[in-house]
């Protein structure tokens, strides 16, 4: 008899969701779904007010990364003030907001690496749920824990220090920045008082790389085969090729690492990007228009820019990519637990990016805006910690927003999310009639690979549980478990 | 032939011009009572109510109401405060005051009450009324949501010849803010600045300039509304 299982709401991941498996006459996992069931609608929301109000406005739409969508409407601003299309700011201006971003970065994969995902990695996919979990973690290694919270702490600092306050700032503002740096902020984070300073960042992001590996040598069979499937990769990488995360050009890879998108200008990314809305999820399904709705989806985020760039412009990190790069022989890594490994790499590049910046002395001048031309359209992308984000504003004589389309990182890992709980179920669910607990948990382990925000997918509010749920062949529910 | 009054507030004694308006005369003894529609140096309108004071026992607006000899004034009550508080309120619910992505965050006279009066949330139901933004003003844009109609721009927005820019129109809880078409229109740079700064809230916006101020810097970031009066 046919089943349908559905996993609701998922938890360790940031918003709200929950999967539904249905099984054929057999037993088998005949298809499964991630519906994303909130509802925000921030592009309609913006309809009307004046375009200033953007960066920190729709930055509300998530507690997480606010300072991704702050600076991704920025910079789709700038282009409407007439100041370039990212690369046009003065110094000061541009290295503010790139210290914001790589300390948002660095606050962001700490939290997911050391709150969220390490639990599964240190007790295991079926590990008991009370001490699966961040209190888990601290108790047994305490060490990990308080290097996660000084992590984030640190990077929220940067945070504070660029965008005026830690959580939804005001720091960048069309064409510029409305702060430079004072001195005793810059000490403060070179040479702070043990362990709150960059250099300490940097041997702890270093550890965690290291930590990794060696997790990895000891559990290759689950690091490499766990919801493992092949797909296209997206990011912006720096003109040369360098990896950048806070601006570029757009480049896809697909699976053998031939180039779909050769380092086009984004701001005609609707020439080569479309979004596919399905009945059965309020989060839209993007897609290369090239390969078409059915094969053009792709990943992004840490595991797509490790593959999509071909170096990492700092010297640790760089190391630490090229390891990661020879695993694969130089290929494209389609393994979705490598997304940690790649997140880790991410880490550390953002710690030496904090630190080349913080030595830098334009970030203590005051030439902070920079205006030309005014036109009626932008589009600002970025690579927010979960992957490439899209902004994209369009204004009218009165300068109020007429139209906003965003394409969040979550939404652009739709589809490779689905693939990868399809994965999944097939391996643990085929022929069972109930969810246990170690089933749930592996479905939401591969979830949580791509650090979803499904609030900001859905542009929706609050935490994020997910249910799953199984059904027959005739639709009945068998099966039900929350987490 | 002093034209000295003597008065007190809370018990304490004080000493002003004849003819000075109570907040005013309060001011002048380093007393802070709270005021929103009223504007330094224009004549007082008396509509918000947040100034009311127990004048000889009587609720009074102290900002249109001038000292007399002997006169004994409360203010600082539990009582007293909450009133103002309940106007801070019911002006919160009226509008869509929506402070975190607001421009004015900061130097908004309406957050930096609520701040002082410990507003958290307010004892009426919110109203959402459907409020427009009008930008088609070229110095200026009037977002409608955040109006609280206390007629400072009318009252203090002037041409050299003395003609109101700004206006009500409609009535009741369509009542909002015009713009004379023409003389809006010719608005002079230093005029729009100052209609800006006239409006207690976000409701009178510049042009493309906004969030210049990091926070942190802005005007009510670091101290309490009232407090520089309070700290004579
Ligand atoms: S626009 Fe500002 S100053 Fe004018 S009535 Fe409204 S709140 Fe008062
Ligand atoms: S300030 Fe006195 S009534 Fe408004």
């Amino acid at each position: 008899m046919g089943q349908k299982i559905t996993i609701e709401p998922v938890t360790r991941v940031e918003g709200h969701g929950k999967v539904t498996i249905h099984l054929d006459d057999k037993g088998n996992v005949r298809q499964t779904r991630l519906h994303i069931v909130e509802f925000r609608g921030f592009e309609r929301f913006v309809q009307g007010r004046p375009y200033w109000e953007a960066p920190v406005l729709v930055q509300r739409l998530c507690g997480i990364c606010p300072v991704s969508h702050h600076l991704a409407a920025a910079k789709a601003l700038d282009v409407i003030v007439g100041a370039g299309t990212g690369d046009g700011l003065t110094p000061t201006g541009e290295k503010m907001r790139r210290l914001m971003h790589y300390g948002q970065m660095f606050q962001s994969h700490a939290l997911h690496f050391f709150h969220l995902a390490s639990p599964d990695l240190l007790f295991g996919v079926d590990g008991d749920p009370l001490i699966r979990n961040v209190i888990g973690v601290a108790l047994k290694h305490k060490d990990l824990a308080v290097q996660g919270v000084m992590m984030r702490k640190f990077g929220q600092e940067i945070i504070k220090a660029t965008a005026g306050k830690k959580i939804h700032g005001t720091g960048a503002i069309p064409g510029g920045i409305n702060k430079h740096l004072s001195i005793e902020e810059r000490d403060s984070f070179l040479k702070g008082a043990d362990p709150m300073n960059i250099d300490k960042m940097i041997s702890w992001a270093q550890d965690a790389v290291d930590f990794f590996k060696a997790y990895h040598k000891e559990n290759k069979d689950f690091i490499d085969g766990f919801a493992a499937f092949p797909s296209s990769h997206l990011s912006l990488v720096r003109k040369d090729g360098a990896m950048d995360l806070y601006h570029g050009v757009l480049r896809a890879i697909d699976a053998d690492g031939k180039k779909i998108l050769n380092d086009v200008d984004y701001q005609n990314y609707d020439d080569y990007i479309d979004e596919e809305v399905k009945n059965w999820s309020y989060m839209k399904f993007p897609y290369l228009l090239e390969l078409g709705k059915e094969n053009g989806w792709y990943r992004v985020g840490p595991l797509a820019r490790c593959n999509t760039a071909d170096f990492i412009p700092t010297p640790l990190a760089q190391k630490e990519f090229e390891i990661f790069k020879n695993y694969t022989n130089g290929k494209p890594n389609n393994m979705s637990m490598h997304m940690h490994w790649a997140r880790l790499i991410e880490t550390l590049h953002a710690a030496e990016m904090m630190q080349e910046l913080l030595n830098d002395p334009d970030l203590l001048k005051d030439d902070l805006v920079i205006k030309g031309t005014k036109v009626k359209r932008g589009v600002g992308l970025i690579e927010a910690p979960r992957g490439t984000l899209f902004h994209h504003y369009e204004i009218n004589d009165n300068d109020q927003i007429e139209m906003a389309n965003l394409i969040v990182s979550t939404t652009n890992n739709n589809e490779p999310m689905n693939r990868a709980v399809n994965s999944v179920a097939k391996e643990y669910m085929n022929g069972q009639k109930e969810i246990t607990e170690g089933m749930r948990n592996a479905v939401e382990v591969a979830i949580r690979a791509y650090d979803p925000c499904l609030s900001c997918a859905t542009h929706a509010l609050g935490q994020m549980p997910l249910e799953i749920t199984l059904f027959d062949v005739h639709n009945n529910m068998i099966d039900k478990k929350r987490s | 032939m002093s034209t000295l009054v003597k008065f007190k507030i809370d018990g304490v004694e004080c000493m002003a011009e004849r003819g000075t308006y109570i907040v005013e005369a309060a001011r002048e003894n380093g007393i802070y009572i709270p005021t929103l529609c009223n504007i330094r140096g224009v004549k007082p309108r008396g509509s918000c109510r947040i100034c009311t004071v127990l004048v000889n026992s009587r609720p009074m607006s102290a900002c249109t109401t001038p000292v007399t000899d002997g006169m004994e004034i409360i203010n600082d009550t539990p009582e007293i405060n909450d009133t103002r508080k309940s106007i801070i309120e019911v002006l919160f619910v009226e509008g869509n005051h929506f402070c975190p992505s607001c421009e004015k965050s900061g130097n908004c006279e309406l957050q930096a009450l609520a701040y002082r009066f410990q507003m958290m949330v307010p004892r009426f139901p919110y109203i959402f009324p459907n409020k427009t933004v009008d930008a088609s003003n070229p110095k200026i844009i009037k977002d409608h949501n955040r109006c609280i109609l206390c007629k400072r721009c009318i009252r203090a927005i002037k041409t050299d010849d003395g003609k109101n820019v700004f206006a009500f129109k409609k009535r009741g809880m369509k009542l909002e803010i015009i713009i004379d078409p023409e003389l809006g229109d010719n608005f002079t740079d230093e005029l729009a600045q100052k209609a800006v700064e006239i409006c207690p809230v976000g409701a009178i916006l510049p042009r493309e300039k906004g969030y210049q101020i990091p926070i942190g810097k802005r005007k009510y970031d670091q101290v309490v509304i009232g407090s520089d009066i309070e700290k004579k």
